[in-house]
């Protein structure tokens, strides 16, 4: 008992200090992929290559005056921010990291708690955290910030429909709301299920990406994959779904009458939105921290190669340097970078940090597709958003879960 | 330990019950609404109905009171003005309502003797697989007629809602 609270403990600290990080350097790598994606360096100032903007942000937020307007409704306006971060960074407590692991002789999950309702607990907590958008909108007493809040509000009952009908698909297949089950259940190789099998090419059937819920037999979850994608971009106000504080129409939205850290707080939700919906988009369809192919075919050495990839690369341009600095600061990276191939060597460390690789390039994979497509796309008008998402979404996601349900009930 | 979240629980649900009446401004009543949901939520989860907690959660407090709260933001909705209570509420009130409460409380200690009363974590059916069963199985014509009444509601707000835009 003793034991299990300690570990919880640091399974907390460790999670929260990752996840804090993970937000501030989240805002650093958009603005850099935006940046390239537009031609331009990005942040460079602060730091080598604007590592340390994040900080510089922080310092700026925090010592900002914090301002409170005389016209607000003052309970529901200091609880706003609140219920918004709160909300956002409590689904990250269900969510798993890899597989049970071997700590100093104790056995644990890479996971705070598994509940057998994980799934559910994550949809209830997002949608509570519409609270916090739509409180901060009524109670600063301000058009711009009303009509934010009410956009919100409104897109977010919208498209949690079509959310939830692609998330169930995938669960008729895995057959568990627990979030380890679930991956578990992507674990396995193929077995015989579909009256197709037969002409599936044994290649197909040795695990890995084959047994994801995106290509699972019987039916692939590839349509409801891109249905969650598209209905979490809206549930995290992100563009092309940014309406709640289209700066054109509404200043910035629900949150214009916020400040310092309250103003922050806002921007921290938004972040940790965006994590868990890559979170969950990976358990529920990209198998978890299921490697591509199985470990017995090599799939351990895939991070390896990467990192000197990456290593060596990142040395020849600094053997070549583009700009004056980049011939001190590059070769670091690729010493850095070589580094950790090096420890993904390591065999005792193996067996925690493939998985974790895995699980981490596949959130990270979602929360690139997140910033390409801030990079390279449109806002949608309001009429559209809501037709799109009532008139296309949902039949489609409607259909898929039936197609879904009707094959899984056939299946032997 | 089950007692005292039981308790917090509790206070904190019928607190937020009394806040729903006795605030003026209808959105401060919409929260203290969630406020009261969530808590029944936690209460499910001690009796180990998880799926009936996240359920209650996901239903009530995400999706019908976030309708309310936008209803009453889009109409802005302002403050209830407290008009002047009749005589006979300011003397009858009270007492009516300790009498009222001590009825229910001496029907539910005789319906529900204290032997037969629920102990925390004895419920083990709460989960979706069970929940499911008993609903397409024991429950299915009360399931269906509720699915219809529902259906036959939405039919009538669209109609009610045609009739006004031509």
């Amino acid at each position: 008992m003793d034991s299990f609270i300690v570990i919880s403990l640091i399974k907390v600290a460790v999670i929260f200090a990752a996840l804090m990080t993970t937000l501030a350097y989240l805002q650093w790598v958009e603005r850099k992929v935006i940046a390239h994606i537009q031609v331009r360096p990005g942040p460079y100032r602060v730091g080598p290559h604007g590592l340390l903007q994040p900080l510089a942000d922080i310092v700026k937020l925090v010592t900002k005056e914090d301002m409170l307007p005389p016209y607000v409704n003052k309970p529901l306006y200091l609880l706003a921010p609140f219920l918004a971060i709160t909300m956002s960074l409590l689904s990250i407590s269900v969510i798993p990291f890899g597989p049970e692991i071997e700590v100093a002789g104790h056995r644990t999950y890479m996971q705070l708690t598994d509940l057998n309702i994980g799934v559910l607990f994550v949809l209830a907590v997002s949608a509570m955290g519409v609270y916090g958008i739509a409180l901060a909108g009524w109670s600063s007493n301000n058009k711009y910030a009303l009509l934010g809040g009410l956009r919100s509000s409104a897109q977010m009952i919208s498209y949690e429909l079509p959310l939830s009908l692609a998330i169930a698909a995938p669960l008729l297949l895995s057959n568990t709301l627990s979030l380890r089950e679930l991956v578990d259940s992507q674990n396995r190789g193929i077995v015989p299920l579909s009256p197709l099998h037969g002409l599936i090419p044994q290649f197909f059937s040795f695990g890995g990406i084959w047994s994801w819920n995106v290509f699972q037999r019987p039916f692939p979850q590839i349509f409801s994959f891109l249905i969650f994608l598209i209905a979490g971009f809206a549930e995290t106000n992100r563009v092309p779904f940014d309406l709640p504080e289209a700066e054109n129409e509404l200043v910035a939205g629900f949150h214009v009458e916020y400040s310092s850290m309250k103003f922050a707080s806002f921007f921290m939700a938004e972040y940790a939105n965006m994590i868990t919906v890559s979170c969950m988009a990976t358990l529920l369809f990209l198998g978890g921290w299921v490697p591509l192919w199985p470990a017995e075919y090599g799939s351990s050495y895939v991070p390896v190669a990467i990192f000197a990839f990456a290593g060596v690369m990142a040395l020849y341009h600094g053997m070549h340097p583009g700009r004056r600095r980049d011939r001190y600061t590059l070769p670091v990276f690729g010493v850095v970078f070589l580094g950790i191939a090096a420890i993904f060597l390591l065999p005792m460390v193996q067996s925690w940090l493939a998985p974790l690789f895995w699980f981490c390039a596949k959130t990270g994979a979602i929360l690139f597709t997140f910033m390409w497509i801030r990079g390279t796309m449109p806002r949608f008008r309001y009429d559209q958003l809501m037709g799109f998402t009532w008139k296309f979404l949902f039949p489609v996601a409607m259909v898929n879960l039936l197609v879904t349900g009707f094959l899984v009930a056939l299946r032997p | 330990m089950d007692v005292i979240v039981f308790l917090v629980f509790a206070i904190i649900a019928v607190v937020c019950a009394i806040n729903v009446v006795v605030q003026t401004h209808p959105i401060s009543s919409a929260i203290s609404l969630v406020g009261v949901m969530g808590s029944l939520a936690v209460l499910y989860l001690l009796l180990g109905a998880e799926f009936l907690a996240a359920a209650q959660v996901i239903v009530y407090a995400g999706a019908v009171m976030v309708l309310f709260v936008f209803v009453i933001m889009l109409l802005n909705a302002g403050a209830e003005a407290r008009k002047g209570r009749s005589l006979l509420v300011q003397l009858l009130g009270v007492p009516l309502l300790i009498a009222f409460l001590g009825l229910l409380a001496y029907f539910v200690q005789r319906l529900y003797p204290q032997s037969t009363s629920v102990h925390f974590g004895g419920f083990t059916k709460g989960g979706a697989k069970e929940v499911g069963r008993a609903l397409f199985t024991t429950y299915l014509l009360p399931f269906e007629v509720t699915s219809i009444l529902i259906l036959i509601a939405i039919v009538g707000a669209i109609v009610l809602a045609r009739k006004e835009l031509d």
